[in-house]
């Protein structure tokens, strides 16, 4: 598949969208466009977070499995979503499971390779930083008010 | 002594005063007016001016008030704790109550008051508090149709102050001391035992045409207003000058948490209040069937239940709450019904147990930090 | 101020703890989307609840109860043939009007669906009236779904976007999960020609009318329905004010330019 091809897909991604022409260029030497089919997994808890994955079309719950709990999906990533945060920061292992709960066409990172790319140009990495972190703290928003259980019934 | 038609003022005596409470009693109106009654004066029902709390004085402060044995004067005392709202707006009213149970249940509304009554004795302040729960309960959207069923049969006679209590604040609030609208007749004691009188409605002109009077002499009509005078001189002061919009930008100024730590949330302030008009609404059920009764209530914004939603108390404490209550008298009150709710009767001040005092909240709620 | 009789025709339980009654009143002559009857359940008590029917049916009165104190609960308990006091229809409406000719976005999370489904069933009747239509609603868990069937209809017709999330589900579910405000990035419409129609828990509302103007809608073409102690309904008890407000008479729908400073001070 064409580079150039990439490149356009990348830009046109909600998380690249603003960023610099030459910085993709850089980017895009780590991604792969593949696919995950409807219910295979992306990725598991303890697994190294070896990767950042764009969706491009899908959805992926995130999970966690316990004894008597069975799995628990607390957050679904879709269409123009990030999946995985934990490559960004050490011990880069991932904390829960992704399941493809469909056909799902994504990008796939290299995080070894972003990581590498962005401490050779300190200002790669501060505009990949600037593009990540804003999708971070949305999350933790999101995440703080589902904590709130707002729609239980409270008498 | 003859009763002359009155064009303007009139003086009466006491035996003027009788002959007027006799004429409205022969109107079969129930007569109410101040009467000391456990230390205090309350409006009950009077049958002659032997009835007046003659003599008796009022000595008012934060958290204070007493009677005192002073001169000769029938209306001498001010305001005491209770005001004309017990009686045309009183603690409970029923609203409605079932017949039968089931298929057969029948709602049967409670028919209005139609009681004729007169009220002798109204001070401007308070028919200016009249005045204002008129615009709440009569001119919005909806009516009370059990005030205004009170209010239709009524003949007041309001008396103007001559002295004021120290806790009076009519004159900041524009309200008084002396009055200027919703009465028939007003009287001003400029003498003890002697009355200015004049009419201001139909009604009022006619009783009182019927009454045993003089014509007023020019020199007792200038006595009359020096006497109103005294109780304008002698009040404390409250600046209302930018007051509501002050109130409503400072919700998060240090005095609410100062005045938190005196408030006790004991809803003295709301009861004695002649303009708070909130209630709340019981299902009284008996232990004999399946009747049950609707009951309105005097309630207050200073409970716990007040304003209880799904999960607790919107307020959960005095600081909202005595921040509510204020901002709602001397602010949104302007936005709800075009002029603030207070009306400057200071009976807040005086039966508050711990003396918080709304003037002195207003003075620091202007100053910055409190 | 005085209720009339209303008789229960028909009783279908929604979820564990939620039922909605068909009801007839004699003289019923209707109401608009958003307003709210006080029912009563003889020697209980008296609450507020939304009509949540259409409002092109005035044959019937429709309302959906969550069974959370022991009005709700007397009220809920309740079973077709039985009898119960209504005052109403009270309160400021949806402005659905306002959204004649514009993109319509729904946003409805946990019980806060019941009071705008009266919008939606007139977006779906009048559906040629209004340009893009957005259906997005939160609830708990995928059993807690409220109006899942309709919602399922809903989402069946091609002409408009229904998407539903939950806060948590198990591996059965297929959908969205996370905030009912994280479907707004998914929507088409045009935040410059839209009017939005937000119910739910307070926070909910507030979160997802700020996400609405961050996408730039503006606060006027907002409209949330609050909530607060109501008793008399009628703007007489002075239960329900919110600074200069009386939410049963100025509201419960007000527009998110009047609402958001208000909800800025906490305790109002």
């Amino acid at each position: 598949m064409a580079i150039e091809g990439l490149e356009r897909i990348l830009a046109a991604h909600p998380l690249f969208k603003n960023m610099a022409p030459e910085f993709i260029d850089t980017l895009v030497g780590c991604a792969k466009n593949i696919r995950f089919a409807a219910d295979t997994y992306l990725f598991h808890e303890g697994d190294d977070a070896d990767y950042l994955y764009l969706i491009r079309e899908g959805r992926v719950a995130l999970e966690i499995s316990a004894p008597g709990h069975g799995r628990m999906v607390f957050q679904s990533i879709t269409t123009g979503g990030v999946l995985g945060l934990s490559w960004l920061v050490p011990p880069y292992r991932w904390r829960f499971d992704a399941h493809a709960k469909e056909d799902c066409r994504v990008i796939q990172f290299d995080a070894n390779c972003l990581r590498t790319k962005c401490a050779a140009d300190p200002a790669l990495g501060y505009a990949v930083m600037m593009q990540v972190m804003p999708e971070v703290v949305e999350r933790l928003h999101d995440t703080r008010v589902q904590m709130l259980d707002l729609y239980r019934a409270r008498t | 002594m003859t009763g002359a038609a009155t064009a303007g003022p009139v003086v009466i005596d006491v035996a003027g005063l009788d002959a007027l409470i006799a004429a409205l009693a022969a109107e079969g109106r129930e007569v109410l007016g101040p009467v000391k009654r456990d230390g205090a004066i309350l409006y009950e029902e009077i049958g002659t001016s032997a009835d007046l709390p003659k003599g008796w004085v009022d000595e008012q402060a934060g958290g204070h008030y007493r009677l005192r044995d002073e001169g000769e004067a029938y209306f001498g005392a001010t305001l005491g704790p209770s005001s004309w709202k017990r009686i045309l707006h009183p603690p409970k009213q029923r609203l409605w109550r079932t017949e039968g149970s089931g298929d057969e249940t029948k709602i049967v509304e409670e028919p209005r008051d139609t009681t004729r009554r007169a009220f002798i004795g109204a001070r401007a302040c308070d028919l200016a508090a009249i005045a204002a729960q008129d615009k709440v309960l009569l001119d919005g959207p909806f009516r009370d149709p059990h005030y205004a069923a009170r209010r239709e049969n009524l003949f007041i006679v309001a008396v103007n102050c001559t002295r004021a209590a120290d806790t009076c604040f009519c004159v900041s609030m524009e309200t008084g001391p002396k009055a200027t609208a919703g009465y028939d007749i007003a009287l001003t004691e400029f003498e003890a035992g002697r009355f200015l009188a004049e009419a201001a409605s139909a009604a009022g002109a006619t009783l009182l045409g019927a009454l045993p009077s003089m014509p007023a002499k020019e020199a007792e009509e200038a006595q009359a207003e020096e006497a109103i005078g005294t109780a304008r001189a002698q009040q404390r002061r409250i600046d209302t000058d930018g007051l509501p919009e002050l109130l409503k930008a400072r919700p998060d100024h240090p005095r609410w948490s100062e005045v938190a730590q005196r408030c006790l949330n004991c809803a003295n302030c709301t009861m004695v209040c002649p303009t708070c008009f909130c209630t709340s609404v019981d299902e009284v059920t008996s232990l004999e069937g399946p009747e049950t009764e609707r009951v309105n209530r005097w309630a207050s914004c200073f409970t716990v239940e007040f304003t209880h939603v799904h999960g607790g108390a919107v307020r959960p404490g005095a600081k909202s709450r005595y921040r509510q209550w204020m901002t709602h008298k001397l602010g949104t009150w302007v936005d709800q019904f075009g002029e603030m709710g207070c009306v400057g009767c200071g009976r807040c001040i005086s039966w508050c147990p711990v003396g918080i005092d709304i003037t002195d909240e207003a003075a620091a709620l202007r100053r910055e930090g409190g | 101020m005085v209720p009339v009789i209303a008789r229960i025709t028909r009783a279908t339980r929604e979820l564990s703890d939620t039922v909605t009654f068909e009801m007839e009143v004699d003289g019923w002559s209707g109401f608009a989307p958003g307003q709210f009857n006080m029912l009563s359940v003889f020697g209980v008590g008296e609450i507020p609840i939304s009509i949540s029917g259409p409002v092109s049916d005035s044959t019937k009165i429709i309302h959906t109860i969550r069974d959370v104190g022991p009005a709700s609960h007397a009220l809920a308990s309740l079973r077709a043939g039985a009898v119960l006091g209504l005052r109403g229809p009270y309160g400021v409406p949806w402005p659905v009007e306002k959204a004649r000719g514009r993109d319509v976005v729904v946003m409805a999370g946990g019980l806060g669906l019941a009071p705008v489904r009266p919008i939606i069933y007139e977006l779906m009747e009048n559906r040629d009236a209004y340009g893009r239509v957005s259906i997005l609603y939160g609830a708990r868990t995928p059993e807690e779904i409220l109006f899942a069937q309709e919602l399922g209809q809903w989402s069946a017709r091609l002409d408009v976007s229904v998407e539903v999330t939950v806060d948590r589900a198990s591996e059965h579910w297929h959908g969205h999960v996370g905030v009912v405000t994280a479907l707004l990035r998914g929507i088409d419409f045009d935040p410059e020609k839209a009017t939005a129609f937000v119910c739910g828990p307070e926070i909910m509302m507030r979160f997802g009318a700020n996400g609405l103007t961050d996408l730039g809608m503006k606060p006027t073409d907002i409209y949330v329905s609050m909530e607060r102690n109501m008793q008399c309904a009628i703007g007489l008890c002075g239960h329900c004010q919110l600074g200069p407000v009386f939410v049963c008479k100025d509201g419960a729908v007000f527009d998110w330019a009047t609402i958001k400073p208000l909800m800025r001070v906490k305790e109002l």
